[in-house]
């Protein structure tokens, strides 16, 4: 590991270089006040130092509620927002800051699949000019273009004699295969899914569901999958991050997370999600939590669950836990983890994922020496 | 069995459409005890918010066309002048909606909505309308009620919208209650705390409710009964436990079978159910689902009946296949028919 690198434990294992790493990307959204010359009053903290790093091949879900930043974090990681700060790498190269000609080749490289069907799809434009478009941009001839359409529509299961027909005429699961064909369309790496399942009825659903996994198979493709509940992710994810007002409070591989959850957040998501049966609904406790998420132009010191965590102490309204690495490559950033023995929180030690922001006090009252390399 | 509130039989909903006639609705009957909660499940174009908004009176249009009646203490709701209906609506019977923030007037502040709908069926003054109201928001969980009562709805979180949706719907103690997808624009947190405000109200009214949606993990949560329909058609109706243990209808384990789950580790593949949703205007001929089912065999070129096919007379389906070659069929299938305790 060279000193600049700060990877997920997963990656260190089988030494694989990251394709896509974020470094403490930071998003911050002015708020302006006054008619004409707006002054900054304050900033919606979208994203707020967040780290991660993606191995080719590999899924990472994304889970949170609405406004927790999950769709803004996905739009910087391909940059169609740029950080206030903090670093994204793609391969080697560096894309922060990277300005429009740049960007053009990790734009052959990554693609974005959005959540509605209908407005990510110029009702103007036929299927087929939809799907060419970015072959085109990519210098691709026409004649190739459009042979490749065809293959394209086929592939992701819509008939290619169809080309010539607009959006409008499609089902809202037919459209998202057209989008999911023109984010194909380039043989990118990286596809980032921002919530690509969940305007459609659940029938559809499992037919979308199904494509998108054939499709990492047959092309490795690496998926950033957006998501607001645990359910659907878990079909697909190799690690799953949790996040809450902008910032990470648990990543854990994906099977993990499901049995044993570390942080009561991540505990009050799957507590509140109604299994489809019955009995094991009724037998099941549930913990509903109060409350809704803080405003993010003043997130809550401290733990930014605080102010409705059933667990919270006055430690977690002054001092922000960073994320403790446990057994597994299971983060989570919690001063009362759940689910953990007393000898797994005196072996965790200091993720160099943690934000920079974080205290040093671990779970357990130890201070918490740094065993990764300095964060930049 | 408890005292029926509302029945409805073979209810018909059509709109002249440029296209031609579309049958949103064909020929649905059921009933609603008091404290039942009765859930209408199905996919988007199948007819169920159709059906209780036709039962609120809100899909009646030049180009609508109606068949069938909902009886609602002796008064029919199909039928019914607007003037009756508006006596009604509201009073006996009253609604939650999908979206709060279109429901809502924008330009009134929450408590004066609240008040409005009580006044408009009791004669009481303004300031003791108001009161009521600030109370029924306070019994919904809306924290400084009496403050809150004078902001408008864009000052609210989409989950305190909803509150102050149900304690509308509740202020006059309707004795039918029909929530549409009350919860589908919430995060699961809230849902979560939305469902068990309305369980709790309805139990503390001792109303019936219908629940429209299309989650199948609301449904075990909160339903008694459960109404499947496809197409603008029941295709099956049962217990709750009938319909997620012992699923008669081939659409009802397609159904199940393609919801994720949280509790379980994942099937390698998901089972689909393949194609798409029928056309209303041109639906199939006999059964509206054969022509996705897997099992569909030449009988079902004619429409079976809803009826009982099993000892159990309260579970109904609209399939011609025999209930013993259908446990074997979804054993096959490995679409569900969830066992207990053992994965599916």
């Amino acid at each position: 590991m060279t000193e600049n690198d700060t990877v997920v434990p997963d990656a260190k294992a089988d030494g694989q270089q990251p394709l896509l790493q974020a470094d403490h990307v930071q998003l911050y959204f002015p708020v302006k006040s006054g008619a004409l010359i707006g002054r900054t009053v304050g900033a919606v903290h979208a994203v707020d130092d967040v780290s991660l790093s993606l191995t080719e091949g590999q899924t990472l879900g994304i889970v949170g509620e609405s406004g927790c930043g999950k769709s803004t974090l996905a739009r910087c990681l391909v940059r169609l927002h740029e950080p206030t700060s903090g670093t994204i790498r793609f391969h080697d190269t560096d894309i922060t800051h990277l300005g429009r000609r740049g960007l053009q080749p990790f734009r052959r490289e990554a693609q974005l699949v959005f959540q509605d069907p209908v407005s990510s799809l110029n009702p103007r434009k036929r299927v087929g000019q939809i799907v060419e478009t970015p072959m085109r941009l990519h210098g691709m001839s026409r004649g190739d273009a459009s042979a490749r359409v065809r293959e394209l529509l086929e592939r992701v299961g819509l008939n290619p004699e169809h080309v010539n027909r607009f959006p409008h005429e499609f089902s809202g699961g037919q459209r998202q295969r057209i989008g999911v064909a023109r984010a194909l369309a380039n043989n990118p790496k990286l596809i980032v899914l921002d919530e690509p399942v969940s305007a459609l009825d659940v029938s559809i659903q499992a037919q979308v569901i199904n494509l998108l996994d054939d499709l990492q198979d047959e092309f490795g493709l690496s998926y950033v999958f957006i998501a607001h509940d645990l359910s659907v992710v878990r079909h697909f994810s190799d690690l799953i991050a949790v996040m809450y007002l902008g910032k990470f409070m648990e990543v854990s591989p994906a099977a993990e997370l499901y049995s044993k959850p570390i942080h009561p957040y991540t505990q009050a998501l799957l507590s509140a999600i109604p299994i489809p049966d019955p009995r094991e609904n009724r037998a099941r406790e549930r913990r509903v939590i109060g409350g809704e998420p803080p405003n993010p132009i003043q997130p809550p010191p401290g733990c930014r669950f605080n102010t409705r965590c059933p667990r919270a102490t006055d430690i977690c309204k002054q001092v922000e836990p960073p994320l403790a690495e446990y057994a597994g490559g299971h983060l989570a950033a919690c001063h009362h983890p759940m689910n953990v023995s007393a000898t797994e929180i005196s072996a965790a030690t200091r993720s160099p994922l943690s934000p920079l922001s974080a205290g040093e006090l671990m779970p357990g009252g130890r201070e918490g020496a740094e065993t990764g390399p300095a964060p930049r | 069995m408890s005292e029926q509130l509302l029945a409805v039989q073979d209810l018909e909903v059509s709109f002249a459409t440029e296209d031609g006639l579309l049958r949103a609705v064909g020929g649905v009957s059921f009933t609603v005890s008091r404290g039942e909660a009765v859930a209408i499940v199905g996919e988007s174009g199948s007819g169920k918010s159709v059906t209780v908004m036709t039962l609120m009176g809100l899909t009646r249009s030049p180009n609508a066309r109606f068949g069938g009646t909902a009886m609602l203490h002796g008064e029919d709701l199909i039928g019914a002048s607007e003037t009756k209906l508006e006596a009604i609506r509201g009073k006996e019977i009253a609604m939650i909606f999908q979206d709060p923030i279109s429901a809502l007037s924008p330009v009134q502040r929450v408590g004066a909505q609240i008040a409005e709908q009580i006044r408009a069926h009791e004669k009481i003054s303004k300031a003791a309308a108001l009161e009521r109201a600030i109370e029924l928001m306070g019994r919904v969980g809306i924290p400084n009620a009496r403050e809150r009562a004078r902001a408008y709805p864009h000052e609210f979180s989409g989950g305190m919208r909803q509150r102050v949706m149900i304690a509308m719907a509740l202020s006059l103690s309707p004795s039918v209650l029909i929530a549409d997808e009350p919860t589908t624009a919430l995060d699961v947190t809230i849902q979560a705390q939305i469902l068990d405000e309305i369980r709790q109200l309805s139990a503390e009214v001792n109303n019936g409710v219908i629940f429209v949606t299309h989650d199948l993990g609301v449904v075990a949560d909160i339903a008694d009964r459960v109404l499947v329909m496809y197409a603008g058609r029941l295709v099956e109706q049962g217990t709750v436990d009938d319909i997620f243990y012992d699923p008669q209808h081939p659409y009802t384990w397609g159904l199940l079978g393609s919801v994720t789950r949280v509790d379980r580790d994942p099937p390698r593949r998901l089972p689909a159910i393949p194609g798409q949703p029928p056309s209303l205007i041109k639906p199939p001929e006999g059964c509206p689902f054969q022509p996705r089912c897997p099992h569909a065999f030449d009988r079902c070129r004619e429409l079976p009946p809803l009826a009982p096919q099993l000892p159990d007379i309260g579970h109904l389906d609209r399939c011609w296949l025999k209930p013993s070659d259908k446990r074997a069929l979804r054993e096959t299938d490995g679409r569900i028919g969830l066992t207990e305790g053992a994965a599916s």
